[in-house]
């Protein structure tokens, strides 16, 4: 009987299996940021077992907010700062080099496929486009990975997704993410790990699985994984240049964990994809998806452009290319943050920041701030706002605040008109 | 061994997210104290008023998907500092079961019928809920009658209650 790639994983990181009950992992990789770590240290100091299973595969980011905005948040960095140090953590991401974890951590080249990773936040799962087993976890599973380089997980069931068809223009990876979750629920997949396929996801690039993979955690999923490919390879290749003799030789070896053709899946779901429109949400759960045409009209306050779901070079290329020429309402307050250094650099030199700027963006440094009502762009209650990102719960960017989750190019179209608007206005004028 | 027994708190909503039992903006506290005034303070339940209705309450009973969204482990300590040990629920997120175990806190699922059958017979009245979890079983009291419900939990999940969790666990062990 043939195996997922998260079986294979499972089985090449097992550790133990107690009671029978759940699978101990080995971690590739932990990863920590300044909100849910520094009480994982505090505890494993207080508990005498200051120490780390393994300086290299831990590798750290301050994010959420950034730059420390009063005392606690500063508090939180000093005490992840120092413990990094402390502990010879070298790849530590402090201010001036940092960005939202999921999207430097791959940027840097730290996910690989096949690896076995945690971090103490939910959106972990954006790794599993690299092919990985990426989870979120709370503080006590991050601190026993820091400890130990172990966390446990119930044996994989796996639902797989069939993505096919025709992508018709003005829809992107986030249109398909959010159709998923509307098909499958906010609870579809608890306990499963999605498995992103078909031709759709074939022909993806890197930036576009990070950001299907980035909101299976939305459908409850443990993990979002899309298998590797030549594409995946050469996303990486700068990195493990040194490792294998060719890119074949590379994608060979990671081959091995993709999916067998007789594999086991505990669901199944195929989605054409060839009549898809723009989609958005409405309401408090990321399953109140409806078409952008049937959500028109509705004011907006508040712009904003980034995240781990949608923060990428891609994201801002398409949506520069939409704003481009045109101003945003004069209601709405714009707000772009490209999720990494690199990515603002390279944004910077194509041109894109100043498209942002002229129509009245504000474009601020990476951080994860916004989205989760911590920072740089805080909801007032009663206000609304369409936003690239992963979560509209009821205060999710700000007490009372209503939050509309939709691609860039929805998002900035949305930002000219200062309603939930469609791009394919903006975009059939040929900018 | 926490104790897992005391008045009941219902709510009777599904998907109620880690976002609504402590939002983000509390985040940047790093004492679990400092969550006990803001439990469930943007749920959205008709009918539930926050600062009155969580007091004195020890376990809480609910519907599917408990605990969807965020990470976030300050959920389950913003349960515990206010005295509530267990939830119980058709259903859970992944991530919060796991943070309550490991907390050596209880999340028991039963049946959405169980359920059901709990909040209709128990919801409206003053209820006294009794975890016994040598025995598995649930024991529901009002003034006019008690209920016995037989639950599961594996075996793994009834030793990290033992011992206090699961960093003490995988030190011992790992």
């Amino acid at each position: 009987m043939g195996k997922t790639i998260a079986e294979k994983i499972f089985k090449a990181h097992l550790a133990d299996e107690p009671f029978g009950d759940v699978s101990v992992l080995k971690l590739d990789r932990v990863f920590c940021h300044e909100i849910t770590t520094p009480t994982a240290i505090l505890d494993l100091v207080s508990r005498g077992k200051d120490r780390v299973f393994d300086p290299d595969k831990i590798k750290v980011v301050i994010d959420h907010v950034s730059p420390a905005k009063d005392s606690k948040t500063a508090l939180q960095g000093k005490i992840l700062r120092e413990w990094a140090n402390r502990h010879g953590v070298k790849d530590f991401f402090d201010i001036g080099h940092n960005g939202v974890c999921h999207a430097i951590f791959p940027e840097k080249g730290f996910v690989h496929p096949g690896f076995t990773i945690i971090m103490g936040d939910s959106h972990t799962c954006t790794h599993g486009a690299f092919g990985a087993f990426a989870a979120g976890v709370g503080t006590t599973d991050l601190e026993v990975g820091i400890l130990k380089g172990v966390c446990t997980f119930k044996p994989p069931q796996t639902y797989k997704i069939e993505i096919i068809g025709t992508l018709p223009k003005g829809v992107f990876a986030k249109d398909i993410i959010l159709k998923v979750i509307k098909e499958i629920t906010v609870n579809g997949a608890t306990n499963m790990v999605i498995e992103f396929r078909g031709s759709i996801v074939d022909e993806m690039t890197m930036d576009q699985r990070m950001t299907l993979s980035n909101m299976a955690v939305e459908a409850g999923a443990t993990s979002g994984i899309c298998l590797p490919d030549m594409t995946t390879v050469e996303y990486l290749w700068e990195f493990i240049k040194d490792d294998y003799s060719s890119r074949q030789a590379a994608l060979d070896t990671f081959s091995r964990f993709r999916s067998d053709d007789d594999a086991v899946y505990a669901k199944h779901k195929t989605i054409d994809v060839s009549d898809l429109e723009p989609l958005t949400t409405f309401g408090y759960k990321p399953d109140n998806v409806k078409p952008v045409s049937q959500m028109k009209g509705i004011r907006l306050d508040q712009v904003y452009i980034g995240s781990c779901t949608n923060g990428r070079l891609e994201d801002l290329r398409i949506a520069a290319k939409v704003l481009d020429g045109h101003t945003i309402n004069d209601h709405v307050r714009g707000i772009v943050s490209p999720a990494t250094p690199k990515i603002f650099s390279q944004a910077m030199e194509e041109g894109i920041l100043k498209i942002f700027m002229d129509s009245g963006f504000c474009v601020t440094n990476p951080t994860c701030g916004a989205c989760l009502g911590m920072s740089n762009g805080v909801l007032a209650d009663g206000e609304v706002a369409a936003a690239t990102t992963n979560r509209n719960f009821n205060g999710r960017m700000g007490k009372g605040g209503m939050v509309h989750l939709m691609s860039p190019a929805t998002a900035v179209a949305s930002a000219i008109k200062g309603e939930i608007f469609n791009s394919s206005l903006y975009c059939e004028q040929g900018r | 061994m926490k104790e897992f027994k005391g008045k009941g708190l219902f709510l009777d909503r599904s998907d109620i997210n880690t976002d609504e039992i402590i939002p983000a903006k509390y985040l940047t506290e790093i004492e679990k104290a400092a969550m006990k005034p803001h439990l469930l303070e943007d749920l959205k339940l008709d009918g539930f008023h926050p600062k009155t209705d969580i007091k004195d309450r020890a376990v809480i009973v609910t519907q599917d998907n408990f605990g969807c969204g965020s990470s976030r482990e300050h959920a389950p300590w913003a349960l515990e500092v206010n005295g509530i040990n267990v939830v119980i629920a058709p259903s859970f997120a992944r991530i919060f079961r796991q943070n309550m175990f490991n907390c050596g806190l209880l999340a028991i699922e039963l049946s959405k019928d169980r359920i059901n059958t709990i909040f209709k017979e128990f919801g409206k009245s003053n209820v006294q809920i009794t975890v016994d979890i040598e025995t598995s079983v649930i024991m529901v009291q009002s003034k006019n009658q008690t209920k016995k419900i037989e639950f599961q939990i594996s075996e793994f999940d009834r030793a990290l209650i033992k011992t206090g969790g699961w960093v003490e666990y995988a030190d011992k062990y790992y």
